[in-house]
């Protein structure tokens, strides 16, 4: 029951909000989204010789993504070296996503309860190193931790070690360098949910008899949860399809899948492989996604009781 | 003069809903309405019931589901608001926030294509009208609430509307404010002898202030008159409640008048249904010693204090309350006393037989 | 401190562990930072102030070119990602919600969503096929790839200056006889303009700062500043690539406050 008129608006305003999209909407289609279709055709294609495909359908990619052939008989066996790069990348992941919250949480915390005038600033402080060039920042922690970089010398010359140590090429020279790289993007979440978190309800629980640990645990936590798991996804999802900071830190040796796909446009001169591995990664961080849809609509259903 | 050419607005039938499939809601439901030329007219009526929709309607902000809004004799149902000559006072003023004090002023005039001089003259005019020279080149962030509100006022002014709409224009005022305002405006109607047409959801300020009032609930009007019309003859129980106090008394016809349920009758009022309600303002109702022969007996359950005046509520020998006002006694003087028995009186002239 | 009493919004180990983050925030930075201008090459020890580095960067063609390379890439993929955020940031807010809002808003974000590895094969794969097709090898793949991963960079602010934004303005300039062109551009721009150059400003760092997506996508030759300082670490980090570390930082530094004045809310 509406009026010519009003309808004629409706569409009106419609046709305008496509319309005025479309640039933005073309522009991704080329440099985005549209190649990405494109990722997943190539997926099922050989390899060529000398990079790039030839064009002739095959699953061998797909199955390539779990097993190799092995030289001698030409079974299928479990390819151990592709296993220990996705354990790798996935336990990495998950240790930073848990530590940049374990330390993360506190920050955000620190920052929302400052005195209104003050909270700018701290959060500036966060802010600075979420925009400065993730090359740099990756630069600079490899500068502490290297075999001759400002940790080793200072242990040396206060006596703690008589050899440095050796840190830098090793997993946990990546965990270190992503939790340091990814931090901010767990802080920030984690702030705009406490900012929001009503501090009368800290004094409602204390005066119910909460100790501390159960105001945190009972009141505070599950308050602030969607916080969390957007912290976590922003954390989780980059640590996973990470490559500079494991190409610097790592060295070569120590990849994740990010730095094995690359290997496969590179010296592997398998692209069928890389854009098989790229749609997987794909797919595990949509799901992820998905996870912290569902996850914050049910959070706000329950809100609004 | 014929009726065309003294109508300034006319809605006929206007119907506008919101929403689709279960959810419509009809926020004006068939409203006709004719507003004179020069008169200062007030749409009153509680959060909802359609009266800044009709506003946006006349405005062109929103199109109308249905019926037509003629301006001057004209069907301006179709046009978009920057080609109407109306202009509105916003609520929230709407002040462009980048623009000084002046330039929102000239805005309008500017974006008719008028040239430089007369905008210049124009906005100097207005600046002195709403008594705000001094503000010519401020950021509009920089004046108070109240000369906000003249900005806002000067600004509509300004391109000479035919009709200028004010949507709750000082409700964001305080109380001293608003009444300094009210008159402020009154001045500025009667000056420019421009057609205002004022919504307010604050019964005083419409009683105050217009020359007619539109009562209005639920998406449609319910009554349409002077302000002592509206105060004295509601015709309806929503339009006796929203304006003033008052008291309902459930009634029946019987010879010679109406019998309330405690036994006694009003004489002289009549009605064609069986039962009715009849709506007495406290302020008409007399108390009388208890020995009043011809006086509706009644007794004192408790008295409000409000400064000049004394609420005094009381039972019937039925039940019924009822609110009688009088004058706070002086003081030494001993007024009526809770737990008193009393009479009251009042002129059947005064009540008001609703039939809803 | 001389407030004694007890504090709800106090947890115990909160203030010192938020403390020592901000200390490993910065510490490897400023590290960074003084020996861009240390005199000696070795990191362990400061032996002195020095500009020879910036000067030494700036004196080598390779530092140049790709510095004038990514300028020139971050200033037209910024411009033209704002653009077209503006102008979609205008179509997705303040309208009745309409269909495919959604599916607009999905598609603008999704650079945000994909991992960049999975995007620069994508693009990798795609230009590789448009270079064998047209032969054309220029930076036009690179602006375009930059163009598009900026636009939520620029659409957020934008759209958030939007939804901000009094509707009413709009409804009192059409009120006062602007037509809808002369009430979006005498009241909808300039009221849009500060998120617009905070959106730019974003898009611009965003784009100055990639690596992932410009190492799959440029041609031989077409080092942006960040691939070529990569490509330095195998040769072991030169101090040369800390002192383009430090102007990149300030740089950043300049952007982000002045994003941060231009986005801050009236008290």
């Amino acid at each position: 029951m509406a009026s010519e008129a009003e309808t004629r608006q409706v569409a009106a305003s419609t046709r305008a909000g496509w319309l005025l999209s479309t640039p933005a909407l073309v522009l991704l289609a080329f440099g985005a989204i549209g190649p990405l279709l494109i990722v997943v055709v190539y997926s099922f294609l050989l390899p060529g010789k000398y990079g790039n495909v030839e064009w002739g359908f095959s699953l061998d990619a797909w199955r390539g993504i779990l097993f190799t052939r092995d030289i001698f008989d030409d079974t299928l066996v479990l390819a151990d070296a592709h296993l220990s790069i996705f354990w790798r990348s996935v336990k990495l992941s998950t240790l930073t996503t848990l530590f940049t919250f374990a330390v993360g949480f506190p920050t955000a915390w620190f920052i929302a309860t400052r005195p209104q005038k003050q909270r700018a600033f701290w959060l500036f402080l966060i802010t600075i190193p979420f925009w400065t060039n993730l090359l740099i920042r990756t630069f600079a922690i490899n500068e502490i931790i290297r075999s001759e970089g400002l940790l080793n010398t200072l242990l040396l010359w206060l006596g703690v070690i008589d050899r440095p140590l050796e840190i830098i090429y090793t997993d946990f020279a990546v965990f270190v360098g992503m939790t340091y790289v990814y931090l901010p993007l767990m802080v920030l979440p984690l702030f705009a949910a406490i900012d929001r978190f009503d501090m009368r309800l800290l004094e409602a629980g204390y005066d119910l008899y909460a100790s501390r640990w159960q105001v945190l645990r009972r009141i505070i936590l599950p308050i602030v949860k969607p916080g969390i798991i957007a912290g976590s996804i922003l954390v989780f999802v980059p640590a996973l399809g990470a490559y500079v900071t494991p190409r610097i830190l790592g060295g070569g040796k120590q990849m994740m899948i990010g730095n094995f796909i690359e290997l496969q446009f590179g010296q592997g001169r398998n692209w069928p492989l890389g854009a098989s591995l790229s749609v997987t990664l794909l797919v595990i961080v949509t799901a992820a996604l998905l996870v912290y849809v569902r996850f914050a609509n049910r959070d706000r259903e329950v809100n609004h009781g | 003069m014929t009726a065309a050419t003294q109508s300034m607005i006319e809605a006929r039938h206007t119907v506008k809903a919101f929403g689709q499939g279960d959810h419509i809601v009809r926020a004006l439901d068939d409203v006709s309405i004719t507003i004179n030329k020069g008169e200062f007219f007030t749409l009153l009526g509680p959060s909802g019931c359609g009266k800044t929709t009709l506003l946006r309607l006349i405005a062109g902000f929103e199109m109308p589901t249905a019926g037509h809004i003629l301006l001057d004799g004209v069907d301006i149902t179709d046009l978009p608001p920057n080609r109407r000559p109306v202009n509105t006072v916003f609520q929230s003023y709407a002040l462009f926030p980048h623009l000084t004090v002046a330039q929102n002023i000239g805005f309008g005039l500017e974006m008719q294509g008028r040239p430089r001089a007369e905008v210049a003259k124009t906005t100097a005019e207005m600046l002195a009208l709403v008594k705000l020279e001094p503000m010519a080149n401020r950021k509009t962030s920089q004046l108070s609430g109240g000369q906000q509100q003249r900005v806002a006022l000067a600004r509509a002014l300004a391109p000479k509307p035919k009709v200028l709409l004010l949507d709750e224009p000082l409700s964001a005022l305080d109380l001293k404010l608003r009444k300094e305002m009210q008159v402020e405006l009154k001045r500025l109607q009667q000056e420019t002898g421009i057609t205002f047409v004022f919504v307010t959801h604050d019964q005083e300020e419409a009683l105050t202030m217009s020359d007619r009032i539109g009562v209005m609930s639920a998406g449609k009007l319910q009554q349409v008159g002077s302000p002592k019309d509206i105060y004295t003859r509601p015709v309806n129980r929503f339009v006796a409640s929203f304006i003033g106090e008052t008291n309902f008394l459930p009634a029946t016809p019987v010879a010679g008048g109406l019998q309330l349920g405690c036994g006694a009758v009003v004489e002289g009022l009549t009605t064609a249904k069986p039962s009715v309600t009849l709506t007495i303002r406290p302020e008409q109702i007399r108390i009388t010693p208890a020995d009043d022969a011809g006086a509706i007996p009644a007794t004192v359950t408790s008295l409000v204090y409000f400064g000049t005046d004394t609420h005094c509520h009381m039972a019937l020998s039925d039940g019924a309350e009822v609110v009688v006002r009088v004058q706070s006694p002086a003081s030494g003087e001993a007024g009526v006393r809770t737990g008193d028995s009393v009479g009251l009186r009042f002129q059947p002239a005064a009540a008001q037989v609703l039939e809803d | 401190m001389a407030d004694r009493g007890f504090s709800v919004s106090r947890l115990p180990g909160f203030t010192p562990t938020a403390m020592l983050v901000f200390v490993a925030l910065y510490l490897p930075i400023l590290m960074l930072v003084a020996f861009s201008f240390n005199a000696g090459k070795s990191v362990a020890s400061f032996e002195g102030f020095t500009l020879q580095w910036f000067v030494k960067a700036w004196a080598n063609d390779h530092v140049k070119d790709a510095t004038l390379r990514s300028l020139v890439i971050a200033v037209v993929a910024a411009s033209v990602a704002t653009v077209v955020a503006t102008a979609a940031a205008l179509g997705t807010t303040r309208r009745k919600a309409f269909k495919g809002q959604t599916f607009i808003y999905v598609v603008i974000n999704q650079p945000l969503m994909v991992p960049e590895i999975v995007t620069a094969v994508a693009l990798l794969i795609f230009f590789a096929q448009i270079k064998v097709l047209t032969g054309y090898q220029g930076l036009g793949y690179l602006v375009t790839a930059h163009a598009a991963f900026c636009i939520p960079f620029a659409y957020l602010p934008i759209r958030a200056r939007l939804e901000g934004m009094d509707l009413t303005l709009e409804s009192a300039a059409a009120d006062l006889y602007a037509s809808p062109w002369q009430t979006f551009r005498f009241v909808t721009l300039p009221l849009l303009l500060p998120g617009m150059i905070a959106g730019f400003m974003l898009a611009f760092v965003t784009s100055l700062d990639d690596v992932v997506i410009t190492l799959f996508v440029k041609s031989a030759g077409q080092d942006t500043l960040p691939t070529y300082m990569l490509g330095q670490i195998r040769r072991q980090i030169t101090t040369e690539v800390y002192a383009i570390s430090t102007v990149l930082l300030g740089l950043t530094v300049v952007l982000l406050t002045a994003f941060f004045l231009l986005t801050r809310k009236k008290d």
